[in-house]
């Protein structure tokens, strides 16, 4: 059994288990595979991989595993005794009739190189010659469903080569993600009591029981309060500026976090580059439509867990400076880094958040200020994978 | 495949993708659980009802919700009931088996047919909901504790189960299914699509409408793009009202159709007046 096939998924990062692999066997023998390299494709997809984050990686593997497409001799010998038993049970009522439908890679790499030499001038239509569109089974822009493609652009997906245009490199995990997928981490952020108000709405059998035993048999129906989460959530977006580029992505985590109503409360605040006296209640903020910052520090009790997000770049005096404060009219006379601080010290469960990639942090421009708040935040890069780092982080603290 | 006698060809009504029939067949012969996640509005329940209609089975909807346990899909006692009515003297107290009310699992696992079972939208339940199903769609079968009976299947089953993504699924239950993710139709596939719902649709006013349609769909500031159920009722709409071709692109009447959400309508209006959107925060 090609099982190099098996063991290269893994070190891709699949989790293939060994019962799927099995039941690919399995599949294998039955047939399933439908005697060419697309069905064989989608078979090994639709069992071995199981989101559509991994396809992208699924498609790499089986590109290099059978990268060497053009020159049949390299497959594994076990594939093709498969893929060639198929074709001697294939069903005649297959809806091509032509000869050349039934062939496979190697015969197709023979004729190839057959007609290459009968070959002498540029073709375009037609069903033989190798040439653009048309109906044969050789060149490109065609509309053959087995063929191999020389040069050119795929235009119809089913060529062979499918697997090379990783056309799910979108869904991959690790890239930038949407808001669904932002809600889908933040709904791991809870954490469970049934000490809440609310209504009564679970059988309690336990309590039903003794109660009606108490009640000399008749029947006592004793209801409870079902568990709810108690997270409270503090969230200080950075807004405008240098994060103009990434207000996209912003945006779908700010959405993610007001439409997860599972929070016991969610308080939502902005700044400009680094917080100071003022947190604005719009993303726009301007002067008046803010709260104090100390309020919100004295008001909002320590079991808020905050996520700060911002690309953490601004100027050194922005951070460390009196009156570093960029927004001309406003000066501080705390630099911004001693605000950074206090939100630490008063939220020990406390996660920044930047949308920069992390390989970019120690280069980025800006990347001295962001260092700096790196020590003083656990700092997590604003993907999937990140978010849930960091949500892990806010759950268990230090 | 053709020595498989329970095999899916689509149904009239339903346009399946090649690869979409493939895994279909798949987990048929191999008598797993087909899971089906893809974007809302791909087609996804229709699936199960096209399966159906096409292999000449009955289908059993057993639909998802935030409160529904595993349990529920299995059987049901009803301990209330039985305490009432012996308080009250009504029924026949000592015979539990009129208190079991077989779940949309038990269902189909009694059925003397194969049926085809759909667990619709398996995310919407709680995390660990999946995991609590492990042995029964392994084995098909259950024990019910009040009347010490199993309940096996005498043909089991095919079972297709949609997701929409909310949640992950347990790797133990992903293990066991055939997956398949629906991609949201090309423009030629969804031409097909259209077709088949409105055979005689004005060709000028499809070709006017999808180009619209999918010009919307690449604007990324939307927060939910159209779907195909979106599309055809635009299209529905759009021939009754009988409004002049030019207009579509130009206005995109009955827009509300399309989208649901007013920020996603003022987003689109703002794109198609100034090229760009600088909606950036919604929320204000």
């Amino acid at each position: 059994m090609f099982i190099a096939f098996y063991y290269l998924l893994r070190a891709c990062g699949l989790k293939v288990s060994m019962n799927e692999w099995m039941t690919l066997t399995e599949a294998l023998d039955r047939g399933l595979s439908g005697a060419s390299l697309t069905g064989f494709y989608r078979l090994c997809r639709a069992v071995l991989v199981k989101t559509e984050a991994d396809f992208d990686r699924f498609d790499l593997a089986f590109a290099e595993y059978f990268h060497g497409i053009e020159s049949p001799e390299t497959f594994p010998d076990e594939l093709w005794r498969w893929l060639a038993e198929d074709v001697q049970i294939r069903d005649g009522n297959d809806k091509h009739m032509l000869d050349e439908c039934l062939l496979e890679l190697e015969e197709l790499q023979r004729r190839l190189e057959e007609r290459l030499k009968e070959q002498k001038e540029r073709h375009s239509g037609g069903n033989y010659w190798i040439g653009t569109g048309g109906t044969s089974t050789m060149g490109h822009g065609g509309y053959h469903e087995r063929g191999i493609r020389v040069g050119g652009e795929g235009r119809h997906r089913n060529a062979v080569q499918v697997a090379g245009e990783r056309k799910f490199r979108d869904f991959r995990q690790d890239s930038i993600l949407d808001a669904r997928q932002f809600q889908m981490a933040f709904r791991k952020l809870r954490q469970y009591s049934s000490r809440l108000e609310g209504p009564r709405t679970e059988l309690d059998i336990d309590e039903t029981a003794t109660q009606t035993g108490d009640n000399a048999g008749r029947l006592t129906l004793v209801w409870e309060k079902p568990r709810k989460n108690t997270i409270k959530l503090l969230v200080l977006f950075d807004s405008d500026g240098s994060m103009l580029p990434y207000g996209r992505l912003c945006n779908r985590l700010f959405h993610a976090v007001s439409k997860s109503s599972h929070f016991k409360d969610l308080k939502v605040y902005y700044f400009h580059n680094c917080v100071y006296e003022h947190l604005y209640k719009t993303p726009h903020c301007r002067k008046g439509e803010w709260i104090d910052t100390d309020w919100a520090l004295k008001n909002l009790s320590q079991e808020y867990r905050l996520i700060l997000v911002g690309d953490g770049t601004m100027a050194p005096s922005e951070l460390l400076r009196k009156g570093g404060n960029s927004f001309i009219g406003l000066y501080n006379d705390t630099p911004g880094i001693e605000w950074l601080n206090r939100f630490r010290k008063r939220y020990g469960k406390s996660v920044w958040l930047n949308p920069i990639h992390r390989q970019e942090w120690d280069y980025t421009y800006g990347s001295h200020t962001l260092g700096i708040i790196k020590e003083i935040f656990p700092m997590f890069e604003l993907t999937v994978d990140g978010l849930e780092a960091g949500i892990k982080k806010l759950l268990s603290g230090r | 495949m053709g020595k498989h006698t329970n095999q899916f060809k689509g149904s009239g009504s339903y346009v399946v993708s090649d690869e979409l029939r493939d895994a279909v067949n798949i987990a048929i012969v191999l008598k797993k659980p087909l899971l089906i996640k893809g974007e809302p509005g791909t087609g996804k329940t229709m699936l199960a009802q096209a399966i159906s209609e096409g292999l000449g089975k009955e289908l059993i909807i057993w639909n998802i919700k935030s409160t529904t346990k595993a349990q529920d899909g299995l059987y049901l006692y009803d301990t209330v009931q039985r305490l009432y009515d012996s308080q009250f003297g009504e029924g026949n107290v000592a015979d539990i088996k009129q208190y079991i009310r077989l779940g949309k699992l038990g269902e189909a696992f009694v059925s003397e047919e194969q049926v085809v079972l759909l667990i619709d939208e398996i995310d919407k339940a709680d995390l660990e909901f999946p995991n609590d199903l492990l042995w029964e769609l392994d084995r098909m079968e259950f024990y019910i504790n009040e009347t010490r009976e199993m309940i096996r299947t005498n043909v089991r089953p095919i079972v297709i189960i949609t997701s929409n993504a909310e949640k992950e699924l347990p790797d133990a239950f992903l293990r066991r299914c055939i997956f398949h993710y629906i991609a949201f139709p090309e423009p030629d596939k969804m031409e097909e699509i259209v077709r088949v719902h409105y055979p005689d649709i004005d060709e000028k006013l499809l070709t006017q409408a999808m180009e619209s349609f999918y010009k919307i769909r690449e604007m990324k500031e939307l927060q939910k793009k159209p779907g195909t159920s979106e599309l055809l009722d635009w299209l529905q709409a759009l021939t009754f009202s009988g409004i002049p071709l030019k207009k579509i692109a130009a206005e995109i009447p009955f827009i509300g159709v399309l989208l649901k959400k007013n920020q996603d309508i003022d987003t689109v209006a703002e794109i198609r007046e100034k090229g760009y959107s600088a909606k950036r925060w919604l929320n204000t």
